[in-house]
């Protein structure tokens, strides 16, 4: 029966999210094992990363990677955050729908930009401008953490934007009609009510933020060295593999599997949480 | 009086934050279209990367993301269709809904170590399968989610009337329900293949590149994105200048695409 054969494979498919998520998380760990075994817990706080001259055994430390990750999306995140409300309640209440909807559109096409095009551009046109600004050598931490900002503000103004839409009219009205000012409106209204909507949308972009990959790769310097200054080269996770996952042998293969299973877990995390706010609001709304 | 200026204050900020998000946008397209337009000739449509084009690098990267959205295409449909045909209500569907949903946002770089460790390493060497499943793989969630947002604004007085009229659970599916959500899925996977035709560190260790022009997807496989990124780091400037000229297709490629999927979705309404 047709029917039922397309019952069936829509159920397969519908499967396969569970048994990919699954198979990604066992593979990683099956292939980290031998670092795993090496180094254990304590691979998160040492900072060497060195292979034998025979390119067989070596000291792996996932601090650097780890660290660099979390500062630059840190960073990222503070620039990005107020930027990206700012650009939501623009869109929300401040334009006027005729310029409301070519700025939404200009906004998500930005979102759609591929994120290599982020790093190209970063590394040519705006590497030299925060050396002028701030010194360093152009690539470092404080540059990839900008342009990882520029990257992710129109994905979360655009989440933010749609939290904030879901406000009634009614309750909006309600407070002008009280004489509240548009700001008053927005921080004791709009806020409020959205308020999971746009935890969940800056939770989002953290999680995008924590695993982006090229715009990183062209401007945050790739060395393996902790930072003093914060414009100082150093690596991320995302990176680290980018860059040398490919040519490493035996256990620095295993410590880089094992770093792809941190940056997996910790991004798992944070996206469920992101989702589990969401949802736990919506079902309280309806 | 406090208050009015306070709330001048915050709207000129938030004014200004869209300015600079607009600025932004426009100074990327514009050094972007400007250097491409210096670096952009006819001969790199005709030449491979080995003679200093990238015809090859674009071959590979439509074949490997079209090929990429017949196995993510009817896989991610057919789990929307679950998700809200079947299995609408249940625990399990909100379950897959959630574990796709953090699937969309899983790191790509992380789709692609794992596809290495599946497809690569058994084989020892780089392949094309191995780029085109990663890319599915990316490509999957978010086709599952459009279906699924796209199915549930069918109303279900449709599927109602056909059932009124006899049909089994599985032709109301296809010849009611798909027709009347088929525009915005159509949408959907425009910009799913926009998404995918633009990724990079998925591609960096599965079908790594290839200077040549090839249409064997068992051995590295020519891939623009890839490409960009190495060309881009070399020192020389005629790499520099390929590189800025292949990075300005690509983004007419993605922005047309995203392009052509809002103009759609808007005729509709």
């Amino acid at each position: 029966m047709g029917g039922q054969f397309f019952r069936h494979f829509s159920f397969f498919s519908a499967t396969l999210s569970f048994f990919l998520l699954v198979g990604i998380f066992a593979i990683l760990f099956t292939y980290a094992q031998e670092a795993l075994a090496e180094f254990g817990i304590d691979f998160l706080s040492a900072d060497t990363w060195e292979a034998d001259e025979d390119d067989e055994g070596g000291v792996f430390g996932g601090y650097i990677p780890i660290i660099g990750t979390l500062l630059s999306t840190f960073i990222a995140m503070v620039i990005a955050v107020p930027l990206a409300m700012g650009i939501a309640i623009f869109l929300t209440e401040v334009a006027s729908e005729n310029l409301a909807k070519p700025v939404s559109i200009a906004i998500e096409l930005l979102a759609a930009i591929p994120s290599i095009i982020y790093g190209m551009w970063g590394l040519f046109y705006f590497a030299p401008i925060v050396q002028s600004i701030f010194g360093g050598n152009g690539v470092g931490l404080l540059t990839a953490g900008i342009v990882l900002a520029i990257m992710i503000i129109p994905f979360m103004a655009a989440i933010t934007r749609d939290a904030m839409n879901t406000t009634p009219n009614i309750l909006k009205e309600s407070a002008y009609a009280m004489g509240a000012t548009k700001f008053e409106v927005i921080k004791d209204v709009i806020m409020p009510y959205s308020k999971a909507g746009i935890i969940g949308s800056i939770i989002l972009a953290l999680g995008r933020a924590l695993g982006e990959t090229m715009a990183v790769a062209f401007l945050i310097g790739s060395v393996m060295s902790t930072v003093k200054h914060i414009t100082d080269p150093t690596t991320s996770i995302p990176v680290l593999l980018a860059n040398n996952f490919a040519e490493a042998q035996d256990l620095e293969m295993s410590a880089m599997y094992y770093l792809a299973l941190i940056l997996f877990v910790v991004s798992f995390i944070i996206i469920s949480m992101a989702k589990f706010y969401f949802l736990g609001r919506k079902s309280a709304v309806k | 009086m406090n208050r009015l200026v306070l709330n001048k204050i915050i709207l000129t900020l938030s004014t200004l934050s869209a300015l600079i998000g607009i600025t932004f946008l426009f100074w990327i397209l514009a050094t972007l279209t400007y250097k491409g337009i210096m670096s952009i000739s006819w001969a790199i449509f005709v030449n491979d990367l080995v003679n200093g084009g990238i015809r090859n690098l674009l071959a590979g990267q439509f074949v490997m993301a079209i090929l990429a959205s017949f196995i993510a295409v009817p896989v991610g449909m057919m789990a929307g269709i679950y998700l809200r045909e079947y299995g609408h209500g249940s625990k399990l569907a909100s379950i897959i809904r959630n574990l796709s949903d953090v699937m969309m946002s899983a790191p790509s770089i992380v789709i692609g170590v794992f596809v290495y460790a599946l497809l690569v390493d058994p084989f020892g060497s780089y392949n094309g399968y191995a780029g085109i499943v990663a890319l599915a793989i990316m490509m999957i969630p978010i086709i599952i989610s459009t279906t699924d947002n796209m199915l549930s604004l069918v109303p279900t007085e449709l599927r109602e009337a056909g059932m009124a009229l006899g049909g089994s659970k599985h032709k109301i599916i296809v010849q009611i329900v798909i027709k009347a959500a088929k525009v915005g899925i159509l949408t959907g996977i425009l910009l799913s293949f926009a998404r995918i035709i633009g990724e990079t560190a998925p591609l960096l260790f599965t079908s790594a590149n290839n200077q040549f022009f090839t249409m064997d997807l068992s051995g590295q496989f020519p891939s623009l994105t890839v490409s960009i990124y190495n060309l881009a780091t070399y020192p020389d400037e005629a790499s520099r200048e390929l590189a800025w000229a292949a990075a300005f297709i690509l983004t007419i490629i993605v922005l047309c695409i995203n392009l052509v999927g809002r103009f759609l979705i808007r005729n509709k309404k």
